[in-house]
């Protein structure tokens, strides 16, 4: 497997160096940092078969590399796919985490930009039964006493807990008091809500859609810019609470490309998010279109970086 | 009655030619992932979810809960045959299934842990149908304390899986804890014992022990005590069940089902807890104690291989009435739903009942289908065990080697299973069972993030562990089968005095 796909991506370079404008790779390898199954290998899949119908490349494979938030597979992206044009690796917002929180040797600067693709706001809930109603009375009961606000979220310095610390950052608490307990798979955390063991659950809206939806949970706020079609819930900064997170999904390329040949990837992935294929693939996934191209990309990413380290030290997660 | 009525709607659906296609293809491909080891239900469901993205929706999660049926059926026969558990939920069969199939009784091993997957399989699909709500009650109800009390009751049984030398099985247990503990803490995001090894993040995977120290460790023993000449194990008595195998395992089947639907339905339960736990409840009540060390009971190969099935329909009560994902197959199910703009949860039920029930009755066509398959399959099975030894382990090498680039696709994942394989080895060749190693590398980190989890919430007050009623009932239990076998036996003996 390992020599073939050597062989695949050495002819990638061929095609790639050859019909540099032309916009259609010939072969394209995408890296999912991740475990088949989740969000970056669902993006990768999802790419690869939209690519393919849309007639952008010829072969598309993907490839999955999991482990530690995504660190694995930037490691194994930066060492061996150098200069190489025909190959793209997913990554997204818990990858800029999960980076930081585990000194990793290899970081996003390492990579070549090339578009933001999706988003996924975050919701805030609660138990059916909870006397909180809104953020405010959320926000009530943290400035009340902020320990016995209990969140069940994700992985420990994950998306999920990175806004719990930056919400009471926002009202002017103190990020490393918040009670975050990370819950392993949305399973369990959804458990702990639905048995009344928790105050608030934070998690993506499609994880607690169901759920709000037969009553059994209130969404009191989503943290998307302004409210999503289809969804009543309010968001932050409607309530008055100036936050904005989004849970992220990107597209990067290899480190050390040419300017033409990152120049023919970004065309590819122009027309591609551009295509009826991917529109479909949103629409049935139920993802956002939060399609940002280079350079603005860039700085987005570097932005991201930023406040996320912030966030991290202020939980006390990253020292 | 209405579920009845419903069902049986649910039969019309999946009884159509193509569901049935997709029904025993899911069957085989499963029963193949679950031979291999290493190669898990997950991995490959995974990896056909973009295949049927065009693929008509309800064909396809049949053929999904097929795979994942099929695979513990598959499971259990190199758990038997050649010790080489293909997934962590068959490691308890392998225990006896290995010591029969050594003793020639081969046959009856597969045969009663097809029968008993299929007696487990049928009985919980039932639970499904008509006990899914009031099953998903106690499921959310089960709190972190809980779930904390039923890892002490797990510890409390771990050992009936240590041998003759309770010493030599504490200290697997202690190695087993201690690798838990590598990786990335769950709770803090701190890493622990990773050396600072990138690849160590993510802590050992429990396949890559259990493959590494079973069979890796199996084959590199067998290699040891090989002597040039081939001894092809002789099959004594019957390739079937006889009478007495029969009335031997009725009980385990049935208890091995009690423990595996239920636990299989918590959020956290798995498919591991409920098969150690059969298997030692069925190592105490068994009246042939002398076989347990020597040529295998088949108390021992029937209860965790009746639990492990029981536990996969568990599963799918929270996935269905809740959208809860409890094992890592489910939640790729629940991808596979997603996929198709299906949203598992309360609403399921009353949108979708076509394709709820048409995939409940295909669950019961799985199972007949599995058991159709699989019982022919032993005497065919059987054969491999006629193949020159040399041959037979180098396959298990490949495999198992296999399996872990597969899933992992890293050298390092590769050094592991190496590594773990020689530590299995020295195991065996100086008397120190492996299967503690594997219980506590399961059990101990979710042991411990509960018991944090707990105490997180209830704000540090140590007496919510024994608060609910739940965690209470089971720490009781845990308690009385720990004092249990001492005050007995000193009651024996005061009795003996008396005499």
């Amino acid at each position: 497997m390992i020599f073939t796909r050597r062989m695949v991506g050495f002819a990638a370079v061929l095609a790639l160096s050859v019909g540099a404008h032309a916009a259609i790779a010939q072969d394209l390898k995408i890296m999912a940092p991740a475990a088949p199954g989740g969000g970056w290998d669902g993006t990768a899949r999802s790419m690869q078969s939209a690519l393919t119908a849309a007639g952008l490349a010829k072969n598309v494979q993907v490839s999955n590399v999991p482990g530690a938030g995504g660190a694995i597979g930037l490691a194994q992206f930066v060492n061996t796919a150098k200069g190489d044009g025909g190959q793209l690796m997913v990554n997204g917002f818990v990858m800029v985490g999960s980076l930081i929180m585990n000194k990793s040797p290899v970081n996003l600067s390492m990579v070549t930009p090339i578009a933001r693709l999706t988003a996924e706001p975050l919701v805030i809930v609660v138990p059916e039964a909870s006397p909180i109603k809104d953020a405010k009375g959320l926000i009530d009961a943290m400035k009340a006493d902020l320990g016995k606000v209990t969140f069940a979220g994700g992985s420990a310095g994950g998306v999920d807990h990175i806004l719990a610390g930056l919400l009471a950052g926002t009202i002017g608490l103190d990020g490393a008091k918040v009670n975050y307990v990370p819950f392993a798979g949305g399973g369990e955390a959804l458990a702990a809500l639905l048995s009344n063991r928790v105050t608030a659950g934070i998690s993506g809206w499609g994880e607690f859609e169901g759920q709000v939806k037969a009553g059994k949970l209130r969404a009191i706020a989503i943290t998307s810019k302004a409210k999503v079609a289809g969804n009543p819930t309010p968001t932050l900064i409607d309530q008055g609470v100036n936050l904005e997170l989004i849970n992220w999904r990107s597209v990067v390329a290899a480190p050390g490309i040419s300017a033409d040949q990152k120049k023919a990837l970004s065309e590819i992935i122009d027309k591609l998010v551009k295509s009826k294929e991917w529109q479909d693939v949103l629409k049935q996934r139920g993802w956002d279109d939060a399609y940002l191209a280079e350079p603005q990309f860039g700085e987005f990413l570097k932005a991201e970086q930023v406040r996320v380290e912030g966030v991290l030290k202020s939980v006390g997660l990253v020292k | 009655m209405e579920s009845f009525a419903a069902l049986l709607q649910g039969f019309a659906v999946a009884l159509t030619p193509a569901k049935l296609m997709y029904a025993s293809l899911g069957v085989l491909l499963g029963t193949a992932v679950g031979v291999l080891p290493g190669i898990g239900p997950a991995v490959t469901v995974a990896l056909l979810l973009p295949v049927t993205f065009k693929l008509d929706p309800s064909g396809s999660l049949i053929m999904f809960a097929g795979i994942y049926y099929g695979a513990m059926y598959g499971g259990s026969t190199t758990s038997i045959l050649i010790n080489t558990p293909g997934e962590s939920a068959s490691m308890a069969t392998a225990l006896q299934g290995s010591l029969m199939a050594k003793s020639g009784r081969a046959g009856p091993a597969l045969a009663t842990a097809a029968i008993g997957s299929f007696v487990a399989g049928m009985i919980a699909t039932l639970g499904i149908a008509f006990f899914a709500p009031v099953m998903v009650k106690f499921a959310v109800s089960f709190g972190p304390e809980d779930y904390f009390a039923l890892m002490v009751l797990a510890f409390v049984t771990v050992s009936a899986t240590f041998g003759d030398s309770p010493l030599k099985g504490l200290i697997s247990l202690f190695a087993g804890l201690s690798l838990g503990l590598v990786g990335i803490d769950k709770l803090s995001g701190q890493s622990r014992l990773t050396f600072g090894l990138p690849e160590l993040l993510d802590g050992v995977e429990v396949t890559t022990l259990a493959v590494g120290l079973f069979a890796i460790g199996e084959a590199l023993f067998v290699v040891s005590q090989h002597r040039g000449k081939d001894e092809i194990l002789r099959l004594t008595g019957s390739l079937w069940m006889s009478a007495q195998d029969w009335r031997r395992s009725w009980g385990p089947w049935l208890r091995g089902t009690a423990f595996g639907f239920p636990i299989g339905a918590l959020p956290a339960g798995g498919a591991e807890i409920p098969t150690f736990l059969s298997y030692s409840t069925e190592k105490r009540l068994s009246k042939h104690q002398q076989e347990w060390d020597t040529v295998g009971a088949i108390e021992g190969v029937a209860g965790p291989e009746a639990a492990n099935n029981a536990s996969v329909a568990g599963t799918l009560v929270p996935l269905l009435s809740l959208g809860l994902p409890t094992s890592a197959t489910a939640a790729i199910l629940l991808a596979g739903f997603q996929q198709f703009g299906l949203n598992p949860g309360p609403l399921l039920f009353a949108e979708n009942p076509q394709l709820v029930w048409g995939l409940i009755a295909s669950l019961f066509i799985a199972n007949v289908m599995l058991v159709v398959l699989n019982l022919p399959l032993v005497g065919l099975w059987v054969q491999l065990l006629k193949i020159p030894t040399p041959w037979l382990y180098a396959g298990i090498l490949m495999f198992a080697a296999m399996g872990s680039i597969a899933t992992k696709g890293s050298v390092a994942e590769l050094l592991m299973l190496l590594v773990f394989g020689v530590l299995g080895f020295m195991m065996r060749r100086h008397g120190y069972p492996v299967a503690p190693m594997v219980v506590g590398l399961i059990l101990g980190p979710m042991a411990e993030s509960q018991l944090r989890r707990a105490l997180q919430i209830s704000l540090g007050d140590p007496l919510v562990l024994v608060q609910s009623p739940i965690a209470a009932t089971l720490l009781a239990i845990s308690a009385i089968a720990l004092i249990a076998p001492f005050a007995l036996k000193g009651l024996n003996r005061f009795r003996a005095s008396e005499d």
